[in-house]
């Protein structure tokens, strides 16, 4: 076993929390990440491959599915795969072998820092960063955005919760922007 | 005495007392007054100068189309300049100042312009100051430039923030009059999602500034039952002080909600104002219409407005802007305001209509088929000259003047998309267009139903033929009746015979203008626009338009809708740049990319540098180091003798996976890939189509059908983006998966002779890392420090003994503080970007300097690279002609004659004896530094055939700074040409 301590996208030990009215914002350093892309003629063994981590099918544009292990889709015929980085942090192998190399498997933990919104009307908060209609995304919705110039994907894990994963580079930037906003709106 | 213009009534709150400024003396007013209101109350008529001929100018308007009562708002950097005061909220503290004078505004010394108005003429510009020529740039356009635009900026940074939004809907309702709130309630009660945004503060349109009643309510209280049952609706978003400011493509409208301007200064962390976004299915206009004045001679004074501002003064602000006034109008409506300031108990002097059979009142004098001539009063009206329909002139004592000529509805959206306006003649007004953007619809009087029960009617219908196309259940709202007087209205656009008749106040343009204008061949709408600036100010005209071009039409012979109109552009209203900013400025104005070694190197101190968004550090001083030269120089000496480490982090990787990776990069470079070993890697150079070198970088293969390619920093994403486009564009039928690792990896460069001995700490002890086992151009999978996965690359940019380490991301913090730990014993230093491009061009290796856009591999020296056995992107057009001349650019080494001489990038190269000019250049500079190792400058270059002019002598010169030197034309490989120490 290494002896090496991770860091934060924020650079710190801990994650970072912050409550501002109704809302919480919380950096979420916690999840691993392997993006999952079919190969030709593979596509039909990814999606059971799928299946067989996060439990129900693959999710479909615009949705994420699971549970303890989820998948987001990312594109045609990929996906991004999370789960608890403790318990999972080789995810990626464990795809690996699940799609017996009929889609290519990319470690991408350590490339995407994530902040989880909690709190009731992040409809108010969303509508500043970026241009999903929130009336229409809903538990189960995911997709790819554009906020504070960075290309994140956002998950509506339930109507008062919502993951942002943005490039780990820009945390800081990042957390501004939602910050910002949250303090805009609220 | 305070608000001695106050009459009773009104929607204001009396019981609130808000203080002001104007120009330094103080006021009252109350809530839901505006500026203009509050400044009428409290007999303040003078409000601005115009813009050319400093003429005084008081309110004309109650909403935005306001041309004259423009004013600065606020001080310090909170400081706005040309603010209509007739949509101004009023708040306590409120400072605002007249501008666009010298002196005091009623003594200003521009004023003397006005006696030169025989010379300040349409195109007086474009005629004076043509000669003599030398005089335009120094002289003319300082002085132009000074005389022109009205206020004045603080100069200072604006201390507030913007935010950009973004709202979607299936129906957005512009406008909340009559026609629009009727329309809110229909598509609201029936489920839809909707939006209705107003520019005011006060929703309710026209219905808050007349008498008349709905059903059994006044206007105001309908207006406020109806804004609660839509604040009750859920699916209805309500937005006051919202300027929908254009229709762009696809449903989409942009719209500016100003949160914070009716407050002192925004609440901490509150925008000032919003720049929404709103996607849409459909949409509704219901923006009413702007009332039109008649020109007639002086017809500028403060005092003389718009009837129904007139009406909306009295009624919805509870203000006269004169004890006594009179009405000149040529439609019924001017008779309303004349009955509803008599109802205010107000003197009116007399009515004047143009038209002989005109309705008379038993409550004041109508003077049927009267005109008004001229107007009088320095600072504000005092008496006006009527010409009698039976001959003669009479002179009206009055204070104040409401002009009607009819009603233009408020059609700009719909010709956002360049729809032209087609001509109502009922109303001798220009409605929509047949073909406006698509999904806009039209209601009210912004589509020519001025009366309240039409307005209320059609907004209903079209709510409803909307919600039918967006599959709902259409309803039918139980409309209050409501006045439905018929419109009765003769043109009437100027009174005959009158020159300085002002059609464009803001801009000072007159009705002798547009006769020049004319007279000098400027027959086109468009040409007249630009030639007398009709128009142009920051009203846009809305006011003055449509008298120009009955002016013109008259002048032409021609029909007004035969001249037609100029083209209305957003914003419909002005708007502060700051809102387009939103919240990009500053150190926000993008994101910065932190590598994940930054915290480390802050705590040593490091100098940062942007490259791109990324933050690298650029060298790390130590203590007693006074000057940048002496920390990259010891950094660079103390990696050539032991070891340093360098982030580099910020090269883009990029994951190619898939059966047909190899084949797939054997396409993207132009040299081969196919056949590279499992366990090793390879420098590639690419292509753009057109032959140019594109990027270049090395690319690991890790297994059979997995490649891990590297970019430039600064390319990373457009290599990306190029190789995706090559996947899905260019060869759909290869099996390949691409993903960027750039992020995923902390990566450190390990450079110098100890490099090995280092990793030797840090590698597990499984992973035999000696020259034999791990050679040069190596590449592995591996585990550091006790099991941590990690990516080994044996490659070298410094020309020294090198590795690339890669680690998971969240580990490179942890992983630059171990590899400095682990080197205390081989002296081991950071090395910034700065040592990073000295090795670098000691070893003689291009980089962005030498890719420049402009270099082909011939250039570059790898012309050999460029595979024949293959095809690849740019290798057929790198073969043109034109790129393999025999005196072809190429690469090579400077080095300077005189030691002591600097070799500066972008000079350029001129052979001994020619003269120095471009046609005798022989190329130029693209990286130079000072060499600690050699302990002088060096440089790469491109130099004509420099390839067989090793040792030759050039001037080395630089025009612009008097540079003139010699160098010697060497190899570019300075350290190390033969690559031993890359493979000890």
């Amino acid at each position: 076993m290494h002896d090496l301590i991770a860091t934060t996208a924020l650079g710190a030990a801990a994650p970072c929390v912050d409550h501002h009215g109704p809302i919480s914002l919380t950096e979420e350093p916690g999840f691993a990440l392997a993006s999952i892309a079919a190969r030709r003629g593979g596509e039909r063994t990814t999606i059971l491959a799928i299946r067989r981590m996060i439990g129900p099918t693959a999710p479909k544009a615009g949705h994420w599915a699971g549970a303890r292990i989820i998948a987001f889709w990312t594109g045609p015929d990929q996906w991004m795969l999370e789960a608890p980085y403790d318990s999972e942090e080789f995810l990626f192998e464990r795809a690996i072998k699940e799609v017996k190399g009929k889609a290519s498997i990319t470690e991408q933990t350590g490339a995407w820092c994530r902040f989880d919104l909690r709190g009731t009307n992040l409809a108010a908060v969303m509508e500043r960063l970026c241009p999903i209609n929130m009336a229409t995304f809903t538990t189960g919705s995911a997709t790819r955005s554009s906020i504070h110039h960075l290309g994140c994907f956002v998950l509506c894990r339930n109507a008062d919760h919502i993951s942002i994963l943005g490039p780990r580079s820009s945390a800081a930037s990042l957390h501004h922007g939602l910050l910002t906003a949250i303090r805009a709106a609220f | 005495m305070s608000q001695i213009n106050r009459l009773s009534g009104g929607k204001i709150d009396r019981h609130q007392i808000l203080n002001f400024t104007f120009d330094g003396k103080t006021y009252q007013g109350h809530p839901g007054d505006t500026l203009a209101s509050a400044l009428l109350a409290n007999d303040v008529r003078l409000m601005g100068r115009s813009f050319k001929y400093h003429r005084p100018r008081g309110v004309l308007t109650a909403g935005s189309e306001e041309p004259n009562a423009i004013v600065e708002l606020r001080e310090g950097s909170r400081q706005e300049p040309n603010t209509r005061a007739t949509t101004a909220e009023l708040y306590d503290g409120l400072i605002s100042k007249s501008q666009n004078k010298i002196g005091s505004l009623r003594f200003d010394l521009m004023a003397v312009n006005d006696r030169f108005s025989n010379f300040l003429t349409a195109g007086f510009y474009y005629k004076t100051f043509m000669w003599p020529s030398a005089f335009w740039e120094k002289f003319y356009e300082p002085i132009i430039r000074k005389a022109a635009g009205l206020g004045s900026i603080s100069l200072k940074d604006d201390p507030d923030d913007y935010d950009r939004g973004f709202l979607h809907c299936d129906l957005l309702i512009i406008g909340a009059g009559p026609a629009g709130l009727a329309a809110a309630l229909t598509a609201g009660r029936a489920g839809a999602q909707i939006i209705i945004a107003d520019e005011d503060f006060s929703f309710g349109g026209r219905l808050n500034s007349e008498r008349f009643t709905l059903g059994d309510q006044s206007g105001s209280d309908w207006t406020g039952q109806t804004v609660a049952e839509l604040s009750s609706l859920p699916n209805v978003r309500i937005m006051a002080r919202t300027t929908v400011l254009g229709a762009f493509d696809h449903g989409i409208f942009g719209a500016l909600e100003r949160v914070s301007d009716h407050l002192l200064q925004p609440a901490p962390g509150k925008p000032r104002q919003i720049f929404w976004r709103i996607y849409t299915k459909g949409s509704l206009l219901c923006a009413g219409a702007t009332e039109r004045p008649i020109a007639f001679e002086n017809n500028d004074r403060p005092g003389i407005m718009l009837a129904g501002a007139m009406r909306s003064y009295a009624n919805r602000w509870a203000v006269t802007t004169a004890r006594k006034v009179a009405v000149f109008t040529n439609n019924d409506d001017g008779h309303r305001t004349a009955a509803d300031l008599h109802a205010k108990g107000v003197s009116i002097a007399a009515v004047i209509d143009i038209r002989p059979d005109a309705p008379q009142s038993n409550d004041f004098e109508v003077i049927a088929g009267g005109q008004i001539i001229n107007s009088r009063g320095r600072l504000g009206l005092k008496s006006i000259d009527i010409a009698l329909p039976a001959g003669g002139i009479r002179q009206l004592s009055c204070g104040a003047l409401g002009v009607s000529g009819g009603w233009n509805p408020n059609i700009h959206l719909t010709s956002h998309h360049r729809g032209r306006p087609e001509w109502l003649p009922d109303i001798a007004a220009f409605g929509p267009p047949a073909k406006g953007p698509a999904g806009l619809r039209v209601a009210g009087a912004a589509k020519g139903d001025l009366t309240t029960s039409g307005a209320l009617n059609s907004g209903t219908e079209q709510a409803n033929a909307w919600l039918k196309d967006l599959g709902f259940v259409p309803t039918a709202p139980d409309l209050p009746e409501a006045e439905d007087a018929p419109i009765s209205i003769t043109p009437f656009w100027f009174v005959k015979g009158c020159k300085r008749a002002w059609l464009d106040q803001q801009n000072d343009v007159t009705v002798k203008d547009v006769h020049l204008a004319h007279q000098e061949n400027f027959v086109s709408v468009e040409h007249l626009k630009r030639y007398t600036t009709l128009g142009m100010a920051t009203d846009q005209g809305k006011t003055s338009n449509m008298g120009g071009l009955a002016i013109l039409a008259e002048l032409t012979g021609k029909a007004i809708p035969e001249v037609g109109t100029t083209v209305f552009r957003p914003p419909y209203t002005p708007t502060a740049i700051g809102a387009f900013a939103g919240r990009d400025r500053g150190t926000a104005f993008r994101p910065t990319r932190k590598t994940p070694s930054h915290a480390w190197a802050e705590e040593q101190g490091a100098v940062f540098v942007e490259v791109g968004m990324w933050l690298r550090a650029q060298w790390f001083p130590k203590e007693g180091e006074t000057d940048w030269r002496q920390s990259v120089d010891r950094e660079v000496l103390a990696t050539r003798k032991s070891v340093g480490v360098c982030d580099v982090t910020t090269l883009g990787k990029i994951d190619v996976q898939g059966a047909d990776a190899a084949t797939f990069l054997n396409k993207i470079y132009c040299n081969g890939f196919a056949k590279l070993a499992v366990g090793k890697t390879r420098y590639g150079l690419m292509l753009r189509e057109d032959g140019i070198a594109m990027d270049d970088g090395t690319t690991a293969r890790l297994a059979e059908d997995h490649f891990v390619a590297t970019t430039t920093t600064a390319n990373a994403v457009s290599v990306f983006r190029h190789m995706e486009f090559a996947r899905q564009c260019l060869w759909p039928n290869l099996d390949v998966q691409l993903i960027s690792t750039t992020e995923a990896w902390a990566q450190y460069a390990v450079a110098g002779p100890n490099a090995r001995r280092l990793l030797q700490k840090i590698v597990d002890p499984e992973f035999d890392l000696s020259n034999e086992a791990f050679p040069f151009m190596a590449c592995a999978n591996i585990t550091v420090c006790g099991g941590l996965r990690a990516r080994l690359f044996r490659i070298s940019f410094s020309g020294e003994l090198a590795y690339e380490l890669a680690v998971p991301t969240h580990y490179g913090d942890a992983m630059i503080r171990r590899l400095m730990q682990a080197g205390e014993e081989f002296d081991a230093v950071p090395y910034g970007t700065e040592a990073l491009g000295v090795m670098r061009i000691e070893k003689g290796h291009a980089a962005g300097n030498e890719l420049n856009g402009t270099t082909t591999a011939l250039n570059l020296g790898m012309a050999r690279m460029v595979s024949k056995t293959k095809d690849s992107i740019g290798s057929t057009l790198s073969e043109r002609s034109g790129l393999k001349r025999e005196d072809a650019l190429k690469l090579v080494g400077l080095r300077p004659v005189n030691p002591a001489n600097p070799v500066p990038a972008g000079s350029h190269l001129m052979s001994k004896g020619d003269p120095v000019d471009a046609a005798h250049d022989q190329g130029y500079v693209t990286s130079a530094c000072f060499s600690p190792n050699l302990g002088h400058f060096i440089a790469l270059a491109y130099v004509k055939s420099g390839d067989s002019r090793m040792g030759e002598i050039l001037r080395l010169v630089s025009p612009l700074t008097g540079f003139d030197h010699e160098v010697e034309v060497v190899s570019a490989h300075f350290i190390d040409p033969e690559g031993e120490r890359l493979r000890a």
